[in-house]
């Protein structure tokens, strides 16, 4: 068993024999004509036949991969009649007398040297296309066909890059994956394999050897590793991950657009949990409503210093604007605990689960507060903002951050800065306080998300991170649901909802009972958001509520 | 002549695909030369791969200047297409 690391750049797991890309091979010869016109006008005949074929490629793939793939050949047809790579060869053939074989292939070269020289990794890989162009015209020139795959079975397809044109030239049911020795994330043989659902890894240089033609190989485009006659344990768990990726691709193109209604007719919303802005990505692939938790941790963890308003303002507006008018929940700065940072100087706690932390910390320091509260309300102009203050613990504390909000709001008004009028303002239930008190906070706020994880471990006395306490921590424990029903009915007395962002929303055992007692949002991993969908959909509210409710307040139960 | 100023807001700059739609859109309006500039660098918006290679990205504000008959119109119609697509 061999086994080759690469990048993996689309994901998904296949296996079958390896396959070298066969291009078409002449060697390029150079000389000088004797007709020059008639040279220019055999140049000329081939860009037209290339604007052709260029053309019919754009068809195929805006039928195969929609617009977006088609532009790319648009794009080539005017790159190919591009008036400075024209001109060029028209210089080289007309005034240097050379072929057009070997003017189409200079002027190219020079063209792609030219992006390779930019800064931008976009621009960077631009080069390629110029190349892929030269190349089709030089093919046609010496009378080249475009090949396909001469393979009966399908394989894995590999080469030391795939030109666009190539890969959308090929035959789609002869292959599994993608493996290239070069290559890079934003080539176009990553962008397609990602938007074909093929697996794809490159980057794995000479580790890919000619004498692998033809040897069984399985691709995990989710790890970048491709593995030559894999051995029984290996291939029967790449294969074990291949049959649940299948699943879930089924699952998500089930599931993909449907409401998050149980058969009764009782609708939830599902949103995601993220970390950082770049998940946003993940959030819209799993098709989650929105965002009902996001932490904002990642912009101070990332930092040596204190992010300042505008470095903090951007990466909200990048998340809210990705996310297109659909709720974005920012909950603001919960560190101390299990998060800890440098420079904010904090000394040794004994016990820093019940000490300064997340709000505690804000309302301390106000003006790191307030540095938070204007990047946000700045940001709120771009989508659908809402903001959410962790740890709380009283009504007051709630109050006078809420005081700061208002502060801010009318710094921005003054300033002329732009800000939504619409932002909500809530709060994340993870303190027994907070859930005994919840009725009075109901009055205050817009939103309650109960935070399981911390709720918890405060209401069972029992530190989450202590593993020898595993079978005490039981976030199933009545008293922990009881506060979850208790808080559910304390926003609705109020008309305010109630989500819960804590691990337990994606718990499909509770999945039923979150729904018996009204929870409104699951704010889940974006992983979890099609499993959850389809628990949801499965379920018949009516049919358990009486029972589930029932047992989890009588004093019948003993466990 | 007639020009304006824009700052581009697309995160890739001008890449690719707007500047190909960009160049197909100046095709259009064959009685006007429209040149577009950064700094000290200028070139004909009709050369698709020049205009790439300007480089220009997100933040960067360019000048756009439309000389011919029907400046006024190709202008804005230019604008236009800058403010919907970079």
């Amino acid at each position: 068993m061999i086994t080759i690391q690469g990048k993996g750049v689309s994901t998904g797991v296949a296996a079958g024999p390896l396959y070298f890309y066969q291009r078409a091979k002449g060697t390029l010869r150079r000389y000088e004509v004797e007709d020059r016109e008639a040279e220019f006008a055999r140049f000329k005949a081939a860009q037209a036949k290339a604007m052709e074929q260029l053309g019919v490629l754009a068809e195929k793939a805006r039928e195969e991969a929609g617009d977006e793939a088609a532009m790319l050949f648009e794009t080539h047809q005017m790159m190919c009649e591009d008036m400075d790579y024209e001109e060029a060869i028209e210089g080289f053939i007309r005034e240097s007398g050379i072929n057009a074989e070997a003017a189409v292939t200079d002027a190219g070269a020079a063209q792609a040297e030219a992006f390779a020289a930019m800064e931008d990794d976009y621009f960077k890989a631009r080069a390629a296309d110029v190349k892929d162009i030269s190349t089709r015209i030089v093919g046609i020139l010496m009378g080249v066909v475009q090949g396909g795959i001469d393979s009966e079975v399908p394989v894995i397809l590999a080469a030391d890059d795939l030109a666009p044109s190539e890969t959308v030239q090929l035959d789609k049911s002869k292959i599994l994956g993608f493996v290239t020795s070069g290559g890079s994330g934003s080539s176009h043989t990553a962008i397609l394999a990602r938007t074909m659902g093929i697996p794809a890894i490159i980057g794995v240089g000479d580790q890919l050897k000619p004498e692998y033609e033809g040897r069984e190989v399985i691709v995990d485009g989710g790890t970048g590793s491709v593995v030559v006659d894999a051995d029984d344990d290996t291939r029967e768990r790449l294969m074990k991950k291949r049959t649940e990726l299948l699943h879930r691709q089924q699952l998500l193109n089930q599931l993909r657009g449907q409401p998050n209604v149980s058969r009764d007719g009782q609708e939830v919303r599902i949103y995601c949990n993220i970390g950082n802005p770049e998940d946003v990505h993940a959030v819209l692939e799993n098709d989650g409503g929105g965002i009902g938790l996001f932490r904002s941790e990642f912009l101070y963890l990332n930092c040596d210093d204190y992010p300042t308003e505008d470095y903090q303002f951007e990466a909200y507006k990048k998340v809210l604007s990705d996310m297109g008018g659909k709720e974005v929940v920012i909950r603001t700065l919960d560190i101390g605990a299990d998060k800890m940072i440098g420079y904010f100087n904090l000394p040794h706690e004994e016990n820093p689960a019940l000490g300064n932390r997340a709000l505690r910390i804000c309302l301390n320091r106000p003006e790191i507060f307030r540095t938070q509260l204007r990047a946000l309300y700045r940001a709120s102009a771009y989508g659908r903002l809402s903001i959410m203050f962790p740890m709380v613990t009283s009504v007051w504390e709630v109050k006078e951050a809420k005081k700061l909000c208002e502060q801010v709001k009318a710094e921005l008004a003054e300033e002329g800065i732009p800000f939504s009028e619409e932002v909500d303002v809530g709060i994340m239930i993870e303190t027994p306080a907070a859930a005994v008190v919840s009725d009075r906070l109901a009055k205050v706020v817009d939103f309650f998300s109960i935070g399981t994880n911390d709720l918890t471990q405060y209401t069972l006395a029992c530190d989450r991170q202590n593993n020898d306490l595993g079978r005490f921590f039981n976030a199933h424990h009545p008293a922990v649901l009881r506060l979850i029903k208790m808080v559910a009915e304390n926003a609705h007395k109020e008309g305010i909802w109630c989500g819960i962002c804590g691990e337990l929303g994606a718990d499909l055992d509770l999945t039923e009972t979150f729904l018996s007692i009204g929870i409104d949002e699951l704010s889940v991993s974006p992983r979890s958001v099609l499993p959850l969908r389809q628990k949801v959909r499965d379920t018949e509210v009516a049919a358990v509520r009486e029972k589930l409710v029932d047992d989890l307040m009588s004093d019948r139960n003993t466990i | 002549m007639k020009s304006f100023e824009y700052t581009i807001t697309d995160p890739v700059g001008i890449h690719a695909r707007p500047a190909g739609l960009l160049v197909k859109e100046i095709k259009g309006y064959s009685g006007s030369t429209v040149t577009i500039s950064k700094g000290e660098k200028s070139v004909n918006a009709l050369k698709l791969m020049a205009l790439m290679q300007m480089g220009i990205k997100q933040g960067d504000t360019v000048k756009v200047d439309v000389e011919g008959g029907d400046e006024e119109a190709v202008a804005s119609a230019i604008e236009a297409f800058f403010k919907a697509n970079l």
